[in-house]
């Protein structure tokens, strides 16, 4: 048998968002199979010194804190030295996010706010087997990453069609042209692996944030930005010109079915 | 060579319908002046309402086109606002047949375009344009950012209005000299 993956994770500023994230894993126990943890923050570890560490995963912002007297870029530096392999986790380490810097050095970023815990799995797995992760020009898996995160929404019928969700909450209809939703131009999987393994942002009516980018975050969640009625922001990948033409067509030819609510007969049948 | 035809018949029929009124025009009379046999003229429009939308297709792409040229000059919201008036004012002037077949047929008698042109779908060519115009105007914070079919209507309507008070021979000066004033209004109202 090979031996435990032996990882470390140091928590910068950070709401610990990261952390619940990953240990409400369905699987973690079995993780814990595989993977020796040396030091987590907020599990019940008395010393933070260690010595061959594999990964250290590293959550929250730089910031020039000092905690116990202990600077933390100092610790910070120490630990990348001494690990072999580094994984930012969360957007904060990755990029700066809500709290200050990213972390600079050799590392893996897998953002998010939180990220989903299946995607630190996932790249903890290919670690342990020495296989290669390929990244994107922001550092991200290309296998998590690549995607955005409209792909698998089940709202996109509505989007085909430009049919939009007027009002928050709504069970029906499209979020990206009031609500805000940013899942056209953001990469990541949320639709693809789950949350909690049953529903993702979008899913439930809350627009995705764009979380997993180094814009993040932007003002106005809750709010498409327009100019002039027309998306700031459009769909990767098309040029402007050419999505005005086919989004014009498909409003035009109006999809009478998506057009009124497809849940109505429920009520008449009262 | 069928698509060259095809803009040929397309010319001719706006001419027609512009002289005797889209109603009493008929296939027939588009092929006499075209010098074809109507048989002929069916391989290329099956019907007179078929026509009528790839006309106005045709008209729509023309003026896309033509904007298009003017949303990739460097210029400012407000230059580019005169030249657009400008387009519209010569089109008018030179081509009335084209301003007329849009005021006349096409917004006067929607039902012949219900199947077939729903929405903007024949003029999204042109509509298109028009949006990126605005969207880069109002990005650059030169233009006020507002819905879009509030300043849609405020600019088209003002100079699609000048030009059918032209065609009725109503305004008293040749539709060139309203450029200036005409464009600084549009963009004294839509302004940031």
């Amino acid at each position: 048998m090979l031996s435990k993956l032996k990882i470390y994770w140091l928590d910068l500023v950070t709401c610990y968002g990261c952390s619940h994230s990953f240990l409400n894993h369905p699987e973690f126990s079995s993780f814990l199979d595989e993977f020796e943890i040396l030091y987590h923050p907020i599990l019940p570890f008395s010393d933070f010194e260690a010595e061959n560490i594999d990964v250290l995963i590293i959550e929250g912002a730089v910031n020039n804190l000092k905690r116990k007297g202990i600077d933390i870029n100092e610790l910070l530096q120490n630990l990348i030295e001494k690990s072999k392999k580094i994984v930012a986790f969360g957007t904060c380490s990755c990029f700066g996010g809500i709290f200050g810097k990213g972390v600079e050095c050799n590392k893996i970023n897998i953002p998010g706010c939180p990220p989903h815990p299946e995607w630190l799995m996932y790249v903890l797995n290919m670690m342990k087997k020495g296989k290669d992760i390929k990244v994107d020009e922001y550092l991200r898996p290309v296998e998590i990453f690549s995607y955005t995160t409209h792909m698998g929404c089940i709202r996109n019928e509505y989007f085909e069609w430009k049919i939009d969700a007027e009002d928050f909450g709504s069970k029906e209809g499209c979020l990206f042209y009031y609500q805000g939703c940013q899942g056209p131009f953001t990469h990541s999987s949320c639709n693809k692996t789950l949350w909690n393994e049953v529903n993702s942002k979008p899913r439930a009516g809350t627009p995705c944030f764009g979380c997993t980018e180094p814009t993040f975050p932007k003002e106005n969640l809750f709010k498409t930005e327009t100019f002039m009625g027309i998306p700031a922001n459009i769909p990767l990948g098309v040029s402007k010109r050419a999505y005005l033409t086919i989004s014009g067509i498909a409003k035009s030819l109006k999809n009478e079915r998506l057009s009124s609510k497809l849940f109505r007969n429920c009520d008449e049948n009262k | 060579m069928k698509e060259a035809k095809k803009e040929q018949i397309i010319k001719t029929a706006l001419k027609l319908f512009a002289k005797k009124g889209f109603f009493n025009t008929t296939i027939a009379d588009i092929a006499r002046e075209m010098g074809m046999s109507v048989g002929n003229m069916y391989n290329y429009f099956p019907s007179k309402e078929t026509l009528a939308k790839e006309l106005l297709i045709y008209t729509s792409r023309k003026f896309g086109e033509e904007i298009r040229k003017i949303n990739e000059m460097q210029l400012s919201a407000k230059d580019k606002i005169k030249k657009i008036v400008e387009l519209y004012f010569r089109k008018a002037e030179e081509e009335p047949e084209l301003v007329d077949y849009f005021m006349r047929v096409y917004l006067s008698n929607r039902e012949i375009f219900e199947s077939g042109c729903e929405g903007m779908l024949c003029v999204s060519a042109f509509v298109t344009e028009i949006m990126i115009f605005f969207e880069e105007a109002v990005r650059k914070k030169e233009l006020k950012n507002q819905d879009f079919f509030t300043a849609f209507g405020l600019f088209m309507g003002y100079i699609g209005g000048l030009a059918f008070l032209s065609k009725e021979k109503i305004l008293p000066k040749p539709l060139k000299d309203y450029i200036d004033d005409v464009s600084e209004n549009i963009y004294n109202a839509l302004k940031a």
